[in-house]
């Protein structure tokens, strides 16, 4: 089963294209992406053991951070550029999305929508938010960027990235009202303006 | 020739006793250097056996001091282990119950093909300095020749590291469409000014030493043993890393206190000067002057004006590379290099680099993420094993 993210993230991907998959995991996506919509492509990983799955997946897997891993890459040789689940752990968020459209047509982002009502539930009551989507003590987080929907609508609009498609979901199906409050991921589509 | 497949079970093994093979080649071997040697031996190893549709061959290529012995031990001598038996056996990541193992000795080395110790039919003396200097991608054609011998006309993969690993890359440049894998691990697309530097004062101890008479020492019954010993010590050096040399040795002392003398009082002095002096007894001066001199020489994209792009554009092979944090002799980055070529290319490739702390020796050595990974791999090409692309 492919995480609903994900899901919402192949829907948007076209044909046999090439894809990159930042901090692509177990390699779930392009596994699902080259059986299902026959695209070539390679993911970026640190992990090990996720590294190792990718090899067994019979995925194309290059282990780097992300940073150093980008600069293999020439300007414009993917389609898409997707970075799942991970814009929240970047260090430097601004120089990511700048990369993912030098290397791509278009970026697509999910991340942990930091705006759940729950959230502001949880400090109203003296502490900070531990949920499904962000699963960790304060203390112990690699989310150093959590951010809203209009957070990071405001950051696309000033590095001149124009969006395209936006799904704000909440247990994997589409959330139609009070959606920034409701919705706990959040993915969006984008492009150089 | 080599030992039987043995039932399959479940934890690894030895492929066991086995003897290597030797075919004579008379058709010449046309050289990079315009020169060209005359009929030939390869001594070879197989391992495992080969399938119906001869599809399941896997060619492991050897580095400097190494040979076709690459798995399994020859009777009656215990302590003949081959170079990677803990890579190449029933169970073990490169498994010999699926896939049929080839090891061969390449043209100038000292461990039975034809090199520098051969007679010269052409004067009935040892070849010595005469031996025409090959190169990797001399080195790749004689393998092909065997493969033709061995009735293979298209290798699962070819796998090598270090200096090996440049050839399973030649592979994939010279013959793409008998090449399914190409995997090639802690190597370099050229060495660097530093790696040639190391090279040059490795050859100047054997040069200079009394005993090596222009590399026509054999006549004279001696070896420029000492010479050959400190080449070794310099390149044994560049194979571990610092931090791996302060774990095994620190300052230790072999004394209880300094002896205000020059005899190996440290306890790294009396390793090295072990392992030149082990060294000097089996192997070559000549092969090693030839052997660096190929690593020298190696360097794909300089045919296409320094470019690896264009280099590697022939290529057909899918690829897995794979470093080692700590091996500062041809370190992560030169192999993200090749990656990046790769990637240019759009072949698929898969890339790992192994946070592992002993240098460059890694690729020999026991590594759960690094076994694991090449277990994968390899795994992956049986499963397609025969697949055509």
């Amino acid at each position: 089963m492919l995480r609903q993210d994900l899901v919402q993230i192949a829907s948007w991907i076209d044909r046999e294209v090439p894809i990159l998959d930042l901090g692509c995991g177990d390699g779930a996506l392009l596994a699902y992406l080259r059986d299902s919509h026959r695209c070539t492509g390679y993911g970026i990983e640190i992990d090990d053991a996720s590294v190792l799955a990718c090899v067994r997946a019979e995925v194309n897997v290059i282990q780097a951070d992300l940073e150093s891993g980008l600069r293999m890459f020439a300007d414009g040789m993917f389609d898409t550029v997707v970075l799942s689940q991970t814009l929240q752990a970047m260090h430097n968020v601004e120089a990511v999305l700048r990369e993912m459209v030098r290397v791509g047509r278009r970026g697509i982002v999910s991340f942990p929508n930091f705006g759940h009502w729950s959230h502001a539930v949880s400090l109203l009551g003296g502490h900070m938010p531990v949920t499904p989507d962000i699963p960790y003590q304060w203390y112990d987080t690699p989310n150093i960027h959590l951010c809203t929907p209009r957070d990071f609508e405001l950051l696309a609009a000033r590095l001149g990235l124009r969006i395209t498609d936006r799904a704000l979901l909440a247990r994997g199906r589409p959330v139609s009202w009070l959606e920034n409050l409701r919705a706990t991921v959040a993915i969006y589509r984008f492009e150089k303006r | 020739m080599a030992a039987k497949t043995p039932a399959p079970v479940d934890a690894p093994r030895s492929v066991g006793v086995v003897t290597p093979g030797n075919l004579h080649f008379e058709e010449p071997l046309a050289l990079a250097s315009g020169a060209q040697l005359a009929g030939y031996d390869l001594r070879y190893e197989t391992y495992g056996t080969l399938d119906a549709a001869r599809s399941n061959a896997v060619l492991v290529c050897h580095a400097l001091n190494a040979s076709h012995h690459v798995a399994g031990t020859y009777a009656d001598q215990p302590r003949s282990t081959g170079w990677w038996d803990n890579m190449v056996g029933p169970g073990k990541p490169i498994d010999t119950r699926r896939f049929f193992v080839i090891g061969v000795n390449n043209p100038g080395s000292c461990f039975g093909s034809t090199g520098p110790m051969s007679v010269n039919p052409q004067t009935g003396e040892p070849y010595g300095s005469a031996f025409p200097v090959v190169t990797v991608e001399d080195w790749v054609n004689a393998q092909a020749r065997l493969c033709d011998a061995l009735g293979i006309a298209r290798l699962a993969a070819v796998v090598g590291g270090s200096l090996g690993g440049m050839q399973a890359l030649s592979w994939a440049i010279q013959y793409p469409q008998r090449i399914g894998h190409c995997v090639a691990i802690a190597t370099t697309p050229k060495l660097s000014a530093q790696n040639i530097a190391f090279n040059d004062v490795a050859r100047t101890a054997i040069q200079s030493d009394p005993d090596f008479h222009g590399g026509n020492y054999y006549a004279r019954g001696v070896i420029p043993r000492r010479g050959l010993s400190v080449a070794r010590m310099i390149g044994h050096i560049t194979y571990l890393s610092g931090e791996d040399m302060t774990e095994r040795f620190g300052r230790s002392l072999r004394s209880e206190d300094y002896a205000f003398g020059y005899g190996a009082e440290f306890e790294v002095e009396s390793y090295l000067r072990y392992q030149g002096d082990k060294f000097s007894e089996y192997f070559d001066a000549n092969t090693y002057l030839l052997i660096t001199r190929a690593l020298d020489y190696f360097d794909p994209a300089r045919a296409h004006d320094g470019d690896l792009v264009a280099a590697l554009a022939a290529a057909r092979a899918r690829f897995l590379l794979v470093s080692f944090a700590t091996d500062w002799r041809f370190a992560p980055a030169r192999t993200r290099e090749i990656v990046a070529a790769l990637i240019a290319n759009g072949r698929d490739v898969s890339y790992a680099e192994i946070d592992a702390p002993h240098g460059h020796d890694a690729f020999l050595l026991d590594d759960a993420r690094y076994h694991k990974l090449i277990a994968a791999y390899f795994d992956r090409i049986a499963a397609g094993a025969g697949e055509a692309r």
